[in-house]
């Protein structure tokens, strides 16, 4: 009890180190709790989703977004061992005037066994034939509260570019909050949308006493080409699999910045368990084993974590509540759309984020309080022996080899379509640089020249003499550097790649779309024709984005038909002949990753519920949907699916056309029905360029954090070590040195520790973006970047940084100079 | 005249959605034609085949069961060219009345017309849900319904001849001559096949009748419900009567039918026919206090109607939102049993909303 209380009050004496610790460990925890948090909110919201529509079913058959021909709903209605089965029809119904959609399910109420059909006969007021009327829609509560709209109001939606006034004919209450979505009759909304003969889903109830797994076989075997069965979960587990590589790679960047932490943690321990060194002895002497001192400090470092990983959460939570509803489900990288979540706690998690920041508090802890245990207590005993025991020669074999380890961790493919073995090379990358620190210290310290002035010559002398303490703060800065190193040059080299990009898929010099695609909205053969014919457009072509199901537990591809795709991607490679009377098809460089599909091979794509054969003719960089994309001739796409809409229209102005002139003839054009969108490519391109930038704006926090965190190692260092150094301070007064003199030699020390760690880090973080862009991210995200370095931003943030640092190590000393030389001297004799 | 709560309930709503569709409607002096007219008449806006009767398994007390298919155009699909456009909904509903369980086991079914899986065919009775249906034979009629806790599986032979209920299938509803329908009966129908309870299957046979009936327009203003009854006779008569009763208990109009034994058949005027309640009983659920015993006087008798079991109410809030009683009964004349059918009470659990 008693050794609780010395060792825990401890805490409390350097309250400012502490408080610090607490505070980088709970910034590491709330990163990982909020990322974990704002998905597991975002992913349930989903699933809440899809059983609220899906209902009681067995299994599933879904197929691509632009739906399947409905008479298979009349197969497997009277497949025996199928009780019941339900046709849906799902939209993303546009909102009329609006750019954002609604979820719009198209059910039959007579089949429905779902809460959402058993609602939607309640919501009509208790009339049972409410959702038959074709112009019925009924909401969920948070879709009526979303839009302003009562029972009895209007709700305008876009269906190609026509406007659909909707009645409103109830509200659903009942459904998990947050679910914004509208029901309608199935027959009305395949008339109303132009989905005549389509549907998208059929839940199966079975009869009882049938398998799943056999009536699931069976089911398959009657499904068309591109359509798959499986109990509903399953599409839960592909929504997860969307996001899954962000998730993971977010999640990661939490983990670093609690490495992060763990560092700052050592750094103060090491320098309070230092400054402890005589009580500890002391301790030693009265009777206390080595291994009773670890415990107890460790325990020290495990009340910092605990304390870190509460306020962490709670941080974490708050923060997570504040994204969901700022950016949405997806932190903005579009996975989640249309679905504001409510924040879902979750104790598991929560308690295994929290033992994280333990584990890494009572890390950093145990470290030098393994040291301090095994120091000598009688060299110890003796006042004024501070850290002389770090002066041993370092030794850089095992940190050299650590770093080979890592080269060669990189080169291992991913695991579970994971870069787990880029993740373990860039930790054992990072160990190795943190590893190599103090070798290089040495050798860098000793080379310092001797200084002319005195403060100079002390400085130097200081580091010679004691690199220990030095090298702790020095950790804290090459981590956080090297974080933020790698990361930069990563984010640059993908936003580089994507304005690149970017430039070469947006070639023409005006963009017309309806909607978003996979929206209802869509450019009809009317509306093509009438683009072609507003004068000022030269050359006009016509896009159409849909999707097709390749492998059933995989999300959709996104199906491109444009004309001749062969000179309008950004090809990295084309087959060098292709055979006579094959379609070709021009695949995303994450098709070879995830299909194994190879230029030159014949693959077999559903199309419109048959399988058709292609061949790969070319392999292009896709950088807006990393689960693959494939294009194809328009006119391969429209001789087989007959579908002739649009989705986009790129359109090249005739010479001398400003593109405002050509908008407003445009607007003319289609003046009375819903407006088109109209993009200048240049907006096109800022506007992507502005979602980039706010997807990455998360990975800027952390960087901000880190080197907030390395900043407040260095103070922490030096403010500790400005304590154990008041007797020099004191002496070096009574020498005649000025407080300003003092000043300059802390500030050199502080700079000489920052270059340290910066240069290393920079070096560190170098390569670490390496294993980021071509391992992380390839495997990630199944594309390719190119490397830029932004060097200049770089240099300027070292510079930043070594200034800060020796600031830091300034303000930090200035508390110890402030004491009276007198006393300083006289102090602990 | 039958049909019910369940009907006109969920027809309320229906009929509000009804705006612009027409439908045709019902006139004297049309001849019922067979078998074609036995199919469904898809220009009218309801129509339903309704099978009533008494079953004795080989063991047990005699049960009372019914199996009955609705057809209802809700007349607002429209242009709308989906094939799952609501030009017909189908509603089914099955019930088992056996005294030892006090209540009667019922079961539901609906479905949109189409693909197959529901429907009614045009030239002959064919009418299915799923798994259920009521199909014509070649002697008669076959009836299906498996509703899990209970499941019937009938046949129903014709011994007599189809029999044309009000003026030769014209049957007048109210004073406007304009509420009316087609109507025809099929009585005495010798119900054999089987019936089974929790998984157990029991050979049964009985006596069955089976209404069927469509119109556009069926009730003349001010009706709150109606009584009606079908009787099966020991000596092969078969009996309807029906009145619409107005919200004071008043009759607002009657008729009905009597066939005597050898064949010939009696219209009865409003005025020949009375329904005189003989006891009351009181429903724990919708408390409703429905007129279970009946005096039914017709020419030349007076027969006293008396249930298989009380409590025959059905529970329909579920699919309609109301309740009515539908229940087996026999008919007694001096103490003598004279035969068996059933009696439907409705409008007595609050008005029907019309």
């Amino acid at each position: 009890m008693s050794a609780a209380i010395y060792f825990f009050g401890r805490l409390r004496s350097h309250a400012g180190g502490s408080l610090l610790c607490i505070f980088a460990i709970a910034l590491g925890v709330a990163l990982g709790v909020a990322v974990e948090g704002i998905n597991r909110s975002a992913l349930g919201e989903f699933a809440r989703g899809m059983r609220t529509v899906s209902g009681a079913a067995d299994l599933e058959v879904r197929g691509p977004r632009e739906g399947f021909d409905e008479r298979l709903y009349g197969v497997l209605g009277h497949l025996p061992g199928v009780g019941r089965a339900s046709p849906r029809i799902e939209l993303e119904a546009k909102l009329a005037g609006r750019t954002d959609a609604l979820r719009l399910v198209g059910i039959d109420i007579f089949q429905a066994g779902s809460p959402a059909g058993t609602m939607a006969a309640r919501a009509g007021a208790g009339d049972r034939f409410a959702l038959l009327d074709p112009d019925a829609v009924i909401l969920s509560r948070a879709a009526a509260d979303w839009l302003g709209l009562a029972a009895g109001g209007r709700l305008a939606v876009q269906s190609g570019l026509a406007r659909r006034e909707l009645r409103v004919a109830g509200v659903l209450e009942g459904l998990p909050a947050g679910q914004r979505l509208a029901l309608m009759d199935i027959a009305a909304a395949q008339w109303r949308f132009d989905r005549l003969g389509i549907l998208t889903a059929i839940g199966i109830e079975l009869a009882p006493g049938t398998s799943v797994g056999q009536a699931q076989e069976r089911v398959r075997a009657l499904l068309p080409a591109g359509l798959s069965v499986a109990p509903p979960l399953a599409a839960e587990e592909r929504q997860a699999a969307l996001s899954r590589a962000y998730r993971v790679n977010l999640n990661m960047l939490a983990m670093i910045a609690l490495l992060t932490g763990a560092l700052l943690v050592l750094c103060v321990q090491a320098l309070a368990v230092s400054r402890r060194r005589g009580e500890l002895a002391f301790l030693r002497a009265a009777g206390m084993t080595p291994r009773e001192i670890v415990a107890w400090l460790s325990a020290e470092g495990a009340a910092i974590g605990l304390a870190g990983g509460v306020l962490g959460v709670a941080i974490g939570y708050a923060g997570a509540g504040a994204a969901i509803a700022w950016f949405g489900g997806d932190l903005g990288a579009g996975f989640f759309a249309g679905s504001r979540p409510a924040l879902v706690p979750d104790a598991p998690s929560a308690a295994a984020f929290v033992a994280l920041g333990v584990g890494a508090a009572t890390l950093g802890a145990f470290v030098p309080a393994r040291a301090a245990a095994l120091a000598s207590s009688a060299a110890a005993l003796k006042a004024g022996d501070v850290g002389r025991e770090a002066n041993r020669r370092p030794r850089a074999l095992p940190a050299v080899a650590m770093v080979a380890c890592g080269v060669a961790i990189a080169f291992a493919p991913p695991v579970g379509e994971l870069p787990v073995f880029g993740y373990v090379s860039i930790l054992f990358l990072l160990l190795g640089a943190l590893g190599l620190l103090p070798w290089l210290a040495f050798h860098v310290f000793a080379a310092l020249p001797e200084g002319v002035r005195a403060q100079t010559m002390l400085a130097f002398a200081q580091l010679r003499a004691a690199p220990g303490q030095a090298q702790l703060a020095a950790s804290g800065v090459l981590a956080a550097v090297a974080l933020v190193v790698a990361m930069a040059i990563m984010v640059a080299s993908f936003r580089q790649s994507v304005e690149n990009w970017l430039a070469e898929v947006l070639p023409a010099d005006v963009y017309v779309r309806a909607s978003v695609p996979g929206q209802t909205g869509h450019l009809d053969e009317a509306a093509q024709r009438t683009i072609a014919s507003v004068a000022g457009a030269g050359r006009v072509r016509f896009v159409r984005n849909a999707g097709v199901l390749i492998e059933a537990g995989r999300p959709e591809l996104a199906l491109i038909a444009r004309e001749d795709p062969a000179h309008s991607l950004p090809l990295l490679a084309r087959a060098a002949a292709l055979p006579e009377g094959v379609p070709g098809v021009w695949v995303s460089e994450a098709i070879p990753d995830l299909y194994g599909w190879r230029i030159g091979q014949r693959v077999r794509i559903p199309l419109a519920g048959a399988e058709h054969e292609f061949v790969v003719a070319g392999i292009w960089r896709d950088y807006a949907r990393s689960h693959g994309a494939a294009a194809m001739e328009a006119d391969v796409y429209r001789r087989i699916t007959g579908d002739r809409r649009a989705s986009v229209a790129e359109i090249w102005l005739a010479p001398g056309v400003p593109a405002a002139e050509f908008a407003r003839a445009l607007r003319a054009a289609f003046a009375g029905s819903e407006p088109v969108e109209i993009s200048e490519s240049g907006a096109v391109r800022a506007r992507s360029l502005a979602i980039f930038d706010r997807t990455f704006a998360v990975t800027y926090g952390m960087e901000a954090a880190a080197v907030l965190i390395a900043l407040a190692a260095v103070a922490a260092s030096f403010a500790s070590l400005a304590v154990l150094r008041r007797r020099e301070f004191g002496m070096l007064r009574h020498l005649g040195m000025s407080r300003a003199q003092i000043g300059r030699m802390l500030a050199l020390e502080g700079a000489a520790v920052a270059v340290l760690g910066v240069g290393a880090g920079l070096v560190a973080g170098a390569v670490m973006s390496v294993v980021l862009v071509q391992v992380v991210n390839r495997q990630s995200f199944h594309w390719s970047l190119a490397m830029t370095m932004p060097l200049a931003p770089l240099l300027a943030f070292a510079l930043a940084t070594a200034v800060l640092a020796a600031a830091a190590a300034v303000l930090a000393g200035r508390g110890a100079m402030n004491v009276d030389a007198v006393r300083a001297v006289r102090e602990d004799w | 005249m039958r049909r019910r709560a369940f009907l006109c309930l969920s027809l309320a709503a229906a009929v509000r959605l009804a705006r612009a569709a027409h439908f045709a409607a019902v006139r004297p002096g049309i001849p019922l034609v067979f078998p074609r007219d036995q199919g469904a008449h898809p220009d009218f806006r309801i129509e339903w085949w309704y099978v009533t009767g008494w079953i004795d398994s080989a063991a047990g007390a005699p049960n009372g069961f019914q199996i009955t298919f609705f057809r209802v155009a809700p007349g607002i699909a429209g242009d709308n060219p989906s094939r799952f456009a609501p030009r017909e909904i189908l509603f089914a509903h099955a019930a088992l009345a056996d005294p030892r369980e006090h209540r009667l086991l019922t079961a539901e079914r609906s479905a949109r017309a189409g693909f197959e899986l529901a429907g009614a065919r045009r030239e002959r009775t064919g009418v299915w849900i799923g798994d259920w249906s009521l199909d014509q034979t070649a002697d008669g009629y076959r009836a299906r319904a498996d509703a899990g806790t209970f499941a019937l599986e009938l046949q129903l032979a014709r011994s007599q001849e189809i029999l044309p209920q009000g003026e030769a299938g014209y049957s007048r509803k109210g004073i406007d001559p304009r509420a009316a329908s087609y109507y025809y009966s099929e009585p005495q129908l010798r119900v054999s096949g089987s019936v089974a309870r929790a998984g157990r299957s029991a050979g049964v046979s009985g006596l069955a009748w089976l209404d069927h009936e469509w119109s556009s327009e069926l009730l003349s203003g001010g009706a709150v419900g109606w009584d009606w009854v079908g009787l099966n006779l020991a000596d092969g008569s078969a009996w309807m009567a029906f009145r619409l009763r107005g919200s004071d208990g008043r009759t607002l109009w009657a008729g009905g039918t009597l066939r005597a034994p050898g064949g010939a058949s009696r219209a009865l005027d409003p005025g020949e026919l009375a329904f005189e309640p003989l006891r009351l009983w009181r429903s724990a659920r919708s408390l409703a206090e429905y007129p279970i015993g009946m005096m039914l006087r017709v020419p030349d008798h007076s027969v006293e109607l008396r249930p298989l079991m009380d409590d025959q109410e059905v529970d329909a809030r579920r699919s309609t939102g109301g309740f009515y009683w539908e229940g087996a009964v026999r008919a007694y004349e001096g103490g003598r049993e004279l035969g068996r059918g059933h009696l439907e009470l409705t409008g007595y659990a609050g008005a029907l909303r019309l």
